[in-house]
């Protein structure tokens, strides 16, 4: 089946390490914020963010197609954990 | 014995690897490239250093699904030694073939010095050759050393004594001082639960001639041909007679 492009769904994995795991860039960007005056922002936790352009019209199809590579690549899951969103 | 190192494109410590496992211990030795879908007959598998695919996403999160990884899988499912050293290290935790994870080192520097290693395990075949408590001063170079697992998979492993090197000072003292990275429980060498399969960070290849710095990597190699030698003269009392090598025409054979 070929897909339009306007037809196209999106999917978007944000990757994040499991609150558990220590995130030595998330500090180090903390500590820079606080330098910098951001006495606020109490802690900085890094992560990583996915856009998948994917062949199908159906959002159902697209979360569980995102999720399936979520799990096989994109996110270790001794480490890491993700959420999908899909439009 | 026959060496197969495998090679990702991004690998970059095979040639020292071969080197070490012909020139310096005169075995047979073979690069197999990831594509390969075979180990062409190979008696041990190493991963070696190196960044393969880049680095990229993760530390050997695309190389765990390199065509060459399932021969590796099953040859280690029987029970064949298996060796990562440092990004091999990574690829086989990535394969799940070693449990855990690595996150990026606790100071964000990638670390290039030589390191004190404690040997906490004989009874694998990349240790044997080693004193339990002995102290290994060997090179290291990583950026994503910090070895992390979970609570109740650090306990496992801790039980199962599968940690088999930890970072120490000099006299073998655990001290998170001398911790390069952070790993937790200063793990630096872990084999799985049957022992056969081991990853270190270190790089023993680069620790086996006086010019280079140092030899203590040589108790790895040396126990890796030790154990596979003594299994063939259980199976086979003439094959030292035999033991003809064939690595790629020019070195091969005992030479030590």
């Amino acid at each position: 089946m070929v897909v339009g492009e306007d037809y196209r769904m999106r999917a978007r994995v944000f990757v994040t390490l499991k609150p558990s795991v220590f995130d030595p860039q998330g500090k180090t960007i903390a500590d820079a914020l606080h330098s910098l005056g951001y006495r606020n922002v109490e802690d900085v936790r890094q992560g990583k963010y996915f856009e998948l352009d994917l062949a199908t019209t159906e959002a159902a199809q697209a979360r569980v197609l995102a999720a399936e590579v979520a799990d096989k690549l994109l996110a270790n899951p001794v480490i890491e954990s993700y959420r999908v969103e899909v439009d | 014995m026959k060496f197969g190192i495998v090679v990702f494109p991004g690998s970059n410590c095979d040639e020292d690897a071969l080197h070490a496992a012909s020139d310096v211990f005169g075995q047979d030795a073979d690069y197999l490239w990831h594509k390969d879908a075979d180990l062409k007959g190979a008696d041990v598998v190493i991963l070696p250093g190196g960044f393969a695919h880049g680095d990229y996403l993760r530390t050997g999160a695309m190389a765990r699904f390199s065509p060459i990884m399932p021969a590796v899988r099953a040859f280690a499912d029987r029970g064949g030694p298996v060796l990562g050293i440092c990004n091999g290290f990574q690829i086989l935790l990535e394969a799940g073939l070693l449990p855990g994870a690595m996150l990026r080192n606790r100071g964000l520097k990638y670390r290039c010095e030589h390191v004190h290693l404690r040997v906490e395990q004989t009874d694998t075949p990349f240790t044997h050759a080693a004193r339990a408590g002995q102290v290994l001063r060997i090179p290291i170079g990583h950026g994503e050393g910090n070895y992390f697992a979970p609570p109740d998979t650090l306990q496992a492993i801790e039980a199962n004594r599968q940690v088999i090197l930890r970072y120490t000072d000099p006299e073998g003292n655990v001290d998170e001082a001398w911790n390069p990275n952070g790993s937790v429980n200063a793990i630096a060498g872990l084999c799985n639960d049957a022992r056969n399969v081991v990853g270190m960070m270190p790089h023993p290849e680069r620790a086996c001639e006086a010019l280079l710095g140092g030899v203590d990597g040589r108790a790895i190699f040396e126990s890796i041909v030790g154990a596979f030698r003594s299994a063939s003269l259980a199976l086979q009392p003439t094959v030292g007679a035999a033991a003809a090598g064939s690595r790629s025409g020019s070195l091969s054979g005992e030479r030590r």
